[in-house]
Formats: C-alpha cells, sequence, structure tokens
C-alpha cells in the first residue's frame, strides 16, 4: 500500500508538476465579467434540462415527434456545428502541405477551436441518442454497420477529433515546460495532417451523405445526389468564415497576449483568407448551377419554397462571394468581417434547411424547437467557450511559444 | 515535422486491408434471387371489410397497449403503441380500407441506415430490430422511404416501435398474427414469389375488380408486403412516386468512393507537401 504511494511524494519533479497544474485550475481574469454574467445561469439552466432529459426522456424536453426524428441539437449542433469547424483542416491544409508560412500565427487557435468543437458536438450528439452506453457496440465493433453512412461519418469524426489533439499537442506540452514530450509530438504532427485532412473531406462530405436516402423527405431544389460534395465545398468557406469571425473577436478579447506588429500580419491574413472564401464560394455556386440544371428544377423556383431557396442561394452565397471579393481587392478588413458574418448566416440557414425546415417541408405539423432545446444548444457553445479561454489563457496558443521551442523548429 | 515514408506507406498498407476486409463484411441483405425466397403477405385491399382486428392481434403478440378504436375512428398513423393501423377511404368505388404496417423492403433503407445493426433483414424476409444493439440515433426513421420506426420518446430505455412480421412466430413455424387472425381473409402470408403469382391470377380472373398493378412488386425495389387495390392507389394515400430502385442504392456511390479516398489523398497530400517542402527550400537556398 505504501510502496504505490510512495512514488507520488518521492519525485520532486513529479510534485512541482502537480503544483502548476492545480495552480493553473485556479480562474485567471475577472470572475463577474459580462460574459460570465450572461452564460453563468444559461449553462446552470441547460445542466437541469439535461438531467431531466436523461431521468424522462428526450420526449421530456424537445419538440420531436415521429415525423421529425432529428432537431436542433443534430441540425445545429452536428451539422452545422461541423461545417463550422472545417476551417481547422483548410488552415492545416495551407500551413502544412502547401506550407504557406504566412498563416501560420492563427493556425493553433483554429486547430484549438476546432478541437473543441468537435467535443462538443459530439457531446450534443450523445444527449440526442436514445440509449447513448450502446454506442460502445460502434466503437469496440462487436456490431459494424459497415454499409451504414452514419458508421463511417462516425469513425471518421472520432478519429479526426484524434488527429486534432495530436496536431495541437505540442501547445500543451509546451505549457507543461515537457521538452522531450514535445519533440515526440511535434514528430508526430505530419502524419495527424495528413490523415486529419482525409478525414475531415471524408466526414464533411459524409454528413451530406446522411441525407441521400431522405429522397422523397427533402425538398427537391434541396437534395440531390451531390450533396457530399456541396457540403464539403460549402465547408471551406463555413470553416474560413467562422475563423476571421472568431479572430477579430479573439484579436480584441485576448489583445494583451498578442505583440505590437500580429495586428498588421492579422490584417494581411484576413485578406488572404477573404481571397479564399471569394474562391470556395465561386466553386460552390458553379455546382449549385449545375446541379439545378441538371435537376431541371424550375418549376419549383415560382413557388414559396422557390424564393425561399433563391435567398439562400443569391443572398447568403452570391452576395458574400462579391462582398469577399470587393474586400479582397480593396483591402476593406471591416467588410471581410461582414461578409463572413453572412456567410455564416448563409451556411447556417443551407444545413438548417437541408435538415429542418425543408425536411418533409410538406407537412402538416411543423417542427419548432422546444426553449429547452436552444438553452441546452447555448450551453453546449457557452462552456466551449469557456474551455477554449481557459486554455487560451494558459497555453501558448495565441502567445508565441517559449523560447526553449524557437530553434528546435 | 517529419513522418518517415516507410511508417507512412506501412500505415497506408494497413489501411488498405483493413478496408478491403471492410468491404468483404458490407454485404448485407441480398436482393431477392434464386437462393433467397423471402416470406411476404399479400394484402387485398378488395377483401378488406375494416374490421379493426389485426390491430388487436398485432398489439396483443407484441404486448403494446390494446387498441382503443372509436366507432368512426379518425385518420391515425403508426406511433409507438401501435405496429400498424386500419384507415377508411372514402374513392371512387366507395369506401376501401388500408392497412399500414412495415413494408419489409428487399433492400430496405432502415437496416443500410442501422450503424449498430440493430435493424436487421432477416434471410427469411422479416425486417427486425434488435434491442441490445439500438442506440436510438433514429437514422433508420430519417431513411426509411415510408416512414415506418417509431420512438419511445417519453421513455429513459426508448424502443424502436415497428412491425416485425411476427419474426418470434414465424420462427416457430407459425403465420403472422393478422394473417392469422384475419376473418374477411384479406391478409395471406407465403412466399413473396408465390404471393405475387397470385395477385397477378387474381388481377387476370377479375379484371374489373382490381388495378392492374401491385404496390410492392417494384417499389424501393421490391418489398414483402404486397398491395392489391380496387382503386387507383394514389386515391389511397399512397406514395406512387416512390422511386423503382433500392433505397440504399443511394448511398452506394459515396460508400464506394470512401476506401479510394482513403487510400489516395493521403498520398496525394504527401506528394503536394514534398513539393511544396522543396520549393520552399531551392527559394531559400537562391
Ligand atoms: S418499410 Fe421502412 S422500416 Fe420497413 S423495411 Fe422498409 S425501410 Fe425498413
Ligand atoms: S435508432 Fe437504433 S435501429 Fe434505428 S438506426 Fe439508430 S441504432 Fe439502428
Amino acid at each position: 500500500m505504501n510502496k504505490l504511494v510512495q512514488p507520488l511524494y518521492l519525485d520532486n519533479q513529479e510534485n512541482k508538476t502537480w503544483k502548476f497544474i492545480l495552480n493553473e485550475l485556479k480562474p485567471k481574469g475577472k470572475i463577474f465579467s459580462p460574459f460570465n454574467i450572461i452564460s453563468f445561469p444559461v449553462i446552470v439552466t441547460g445542466l437541469i434540462i439535461m438531467y431531466i432529459r436523461f431521468t424522462q426522456g428526450i420526449g421530456s424536453v424537445t419538440n420531436l415527434s415521429q415525423d421529425i426524428p432529428w432537431g436542433l441539437w443534430i441540425g445545429f449542433d452536428v451539422v452545422t456545428g461541423v461545417a463550422f469547424a472545417g476551417g481547422a483542416y483548410v488552415l492545416v491544409f495551407m500551413v502544412n502541405i502547401l506550407n504557406l508560412k504566412q498563416y501560420k500565427p492563427i493556425l493553433r487557435v483554429t486547430v484549438l477551436n476546432g478541437f473543441l468543437a468537435y467535443l462538443f458536438y459530439s457531446g450534443a450528439l450523445l444527449l440526442d441518442l436514445g440509449r447513448p452506453l450502446k454506442i460502445v457496440n460502434v466503437i469496440i465493433g462487436n456490431n459494424f454497420g459497415v454499409s451504414s453512412v452514419l458508421f463511417l461519418v462516425g469513425w471518421h469524426f472520432l478519429l479526426y477529433m484524434l488527429a486534432l489533439l495530436l496536431e495541437f499537442s505540442p501547445a500543451i506540452a509546451e505549457w507543461l515546460n515537457a521538452k522531450k514530450l514535445r519533440k515526440v509530438l511535434s514528430g508526430l504532427t505530419m502524419g495527424a495532417v495528413i490523415f486529419g485532412i482525409t478525414l475531415s473531406v471524408l466526414h464533411q462530405s459524409g454528413i451530406g451523405a446522411l441525407y441521400l436516402m431522405a429522397k422523397d423527405k427533402i425538398h427537391p431544389l434541396w437534395y440531390s445526389e451531390y450533396l457530399p460534395l456541396l457540403f464539403v465545398v460549402s465547408s471551406i468557406f463555413a470553416g474560413i468564415s467562422l475563423v476571421i469571425m472568431e479572430g477579430s473577436i479573439s484579436q480584441r478579447v485576448f489583445a494583451h497576449q498578442l505583440d505590437k506588429d500580429s495586428h498588421k500580419t492579422h490584417d494581411n491574413i484576413l485578406v488572404g483568407l477573404a481571397k479564399i472564401c471569394a474562391a470556395g464560394m465561386f466553386a460552390y455556386l458553379a455546382l449549385l448551377v449545375i446541379v439545378f440544371v441538371h435537376g431541371k428544377d424550375w418549376q419549383y423556383l415560382s413557388s414559396p419554397m422557390g424564393s425561399w431557396y433563391l435567398l439562400e442561394v443569391i443572398g447568403f452565397v452570391l452576395i458574400p462571394m462579391g462582398l469577399f471579393y470587393y474586400s479582397y481587392r480593396r483591402r476593406k478588413v471591416g467588410l471581410i468581417k461582414m461578409a463572413s458574418i453572412i456567410t455564416l448566416l448563409g451556411i447556417m440557414l443551407n444545413r438548417m434547411n437541408i435538415s429542418i425546415i425543408c425536411f418533409k417541408w410538406d407537412a402538416a405539423e411543423r417542427y419548432v424547437p422546444s426553449w429547452q432545446e436552444f438553452v441546452v444548444t447555448l450551453t453546449i457553445i457557452f462552456i466551449e467557450i469557456w474551455v477554449f479561454r481557459w486554455i487560451v489563457r494558459r497555453m501558448p496558443v495565441l502567445r508565441k511559444s517559449p523560447e526553449w521551442v524557437r530553434g528546435d523548429h | 515535422m517529419s513522418l518517415s515514408r516507410r511508417t507512412f506507406f506501412k500505415a497506408m498498407g494497413a489501411t488498405a486491408v483493413a478496408l478491403s476486409v471492410g468491404k468483404e463484411l458490407k454485404a448485407g441483405p441480398e436482393p431477392e434471387g434464386e437462393a433467397t425466397e423471402f416470406n411476404g403477405m399479400l394484402y387485398d385491399m378488395a377483401m378488406c371489410r375494416g374490421c379493426h382486428g389485426c390491430e388487436y392481434d398485432c398489439a396483443y403478440a407484441h404486448e403494446l397497449p390494446e387498441p382503443d378504436i372509436p366507432k368512426e375512428p379518425p385518420f391515425r398513423k403508426t406511433d409507438e403503441t401501435r405496429n400498424t393501423v386500419v384507415n377508411k377511404y372514402e374513392t371512387s368505388k366507395g369506401k376501401v380500407f388500408v392497412k399500414t404496417q412495415c413494408m419489409h423492403c428487399n433492400q430496405p433503407a432502415c437496416d443500410a441506415a442501422c450503424l449498430t445493426q440493430a435493424m436487421h433483414k432477416t434471410e427469411e424476409g422479416p425486417v427486425i430490430w434488435r434491442e441490445d444493439k439500438c442506440m436510438g440515433c433514429r437514422y433508420c426513421m430519417i431513411s426509411c422511404p415510408f416512414d415506418i420506426p417509431k420512438f419511445e420518446y417519453k421513455s429513459t430505455n426508448p424502443r424502436i416501435i415497428k412491425c416485425d412480421m411476427c419474426f418470434t412466430l414465424q420462427q416457430q413455424g407459425e403465420i403472422p398474427a393478422c394473417a392469422y387472425n384475419c376473418p374477411s381473409g384479406a391478409l395471406m402470408f407465403g412466399k413473396r414469389r408465390e404471393l405475387i403469382a397470385e395477385a397477378r391470377k387474381r388481377i387476370n380472373d377479375n379484371p374489373e375488380k382490381y388495378v392492374d398493378h401491385i404496390y410492392g412488386e417494384h417499389e424501393a425495389g421490391g418489398t414483402s408486403w404486397l398491395y392489391l387495390s380496387p382503386v387507383p392507389f394514389e386515391e389511397l394515400g399512397f406514395n406512387t412516386h416512390i422511386q423503382t430502385s433500392s433505397y440504399p442504392g443511394l448511398t452506394k456511390g459515396f460508400i464506394s468512393s470512401i476506401a479510394p479516398v482513403d487510400i489516395l489523398l493521403p498520398a496525394l497530400l504527401l506528394g503536394v507537401y514534398e513539393a511544396t517542402k522543396t520549393r520552399t527550400q531551392t527559394e531559400e537556398e537562391e
């Protein structure tokens, strides 16, 4: 018994590490900031709702029905959220594969964001599963439904989370001052990068492929056999737009972590990203046109659903694309941020259209999420921001890596 | 940041093996061929008198709550308390009754959707749901073109509720409860192929009594449940635009592209990485 406990006390180094971690666990920064005052009550309410969900069933807190089995928790948290998290794989591709070093300053924060996003979406997914414990069936492999799109998406999702964690892990090692560990971990990064991008392309498209069998249920203007392709392409500019918006907020909130010229580099980065968004959206629009002509859906355009479709495509893809292009040519950073917000709204609209609004668009009963569903969604986002803030305040995410790393590249 | 090429290709090889094994496993329920003959049910709507007896027998056989059917029942759907309902339609030929339940597709969308194989097309024909496997994701509900699987939203350990063609009874050599008890003989249990022949015969013998169509013969790639109708199926709320190829076929392209992408994309990425690396290095040298 004694022997087991002893090493902990004997090993001085280890002891120090523990003290360090305990110390780091304490909150840094103001406790009564406006964000905390708003988010805290929401989180408490959200946790209570989750408790009710597990003690009284999903139906007790959601408006899901036999006709609409997937609601806000899947349609927004998972389907939309995964697109928003696409920035991580795109940036990793640009920096690590294409060697575009100018984007390096925002790489870590994007990867961290991506990782946390995935972590919390899978949390949302567990909430939505009726029998969450049975998920082991899929993981330990006693029941592989290999012909199931959801199965493949799930596995790519899970492995990608691991890849993201590996990509971020050098920052954790730097925080812990673990030099050797960092060396090992950064040696693994390239493998994680390559498989991470592959896994991303597949699960981003897989989310679209989930809806392929719902052919008769999704309005023909939104359904097409090219859904998987459309989902990957749109995840590129969705992810980048989130990077733009999130980066602008971080620049302000964590300003003290950044050195003087980072402001200028950040503007340069934004202009470069705007260009990529414009190009991505152009490709997406071209695809939409091809799909549309191929599907011969002209007759639907004059219906109310048709106007809704045109609003999405023109108002939330074509216009922000123009904005991105214009602001990239003129280097208008403010406009870039606006374009990114419109784009994000557009992606939200598109994913919600496919998963909720135009899913059984002709059904008599409409699904409107319950307030509990909204609160839980907010809770997940808020907790994610809390964790994000906790990490950024401690680990070298936005600020430069410690001295000992620099010669190490 | 480097990955030795050897380890990389080793990893790739392993993935390739894993994927090709996966491919073999992928062989799900085969479409009905010479070897397998699915059991099925022929439901003749020209004979059904709407007694709702099958609803009671079904509930009894599946330990579901006893149905409470008023004298003039309104239009009802199946839900988490009932596998089947019989509804009345006013048509050009007077009232016609329509029984609704799982169609037991030859290549079911629900089976292809299910990531735990809880939904399962048995060799005998019935599509069953297995409680010990299901994780309650409800993807089967999204995918089923007939909107059949129902979910117990009010339960903490919810089940999927749907007709299983009395699979346990069939295992014991009996026939499904609804067909066994039907007083008007509207339900006929048998081998799907024989039932199609029987349906054809009825149509040919009484061309003025039936429309010349067997719903379920080709719909969704063929189903075990077959319907004969005295009036066009549109009048009875059937989805007549349903595709005649199977629904799992819609995802085939995507699924078969996964393995190649999983293998080729990493190689491509590595190539691009090498290319850009040399470029920057040469730039530096200049
Ligand atoms: S009708 Fe629906 S639930 Fe029944 S076998 Fe076909 S896909 Fe599955
Ligand atoms: S709810 Fe159950 S039966 Fe339906 S797809 Fe999910 S795991 Fe399979």
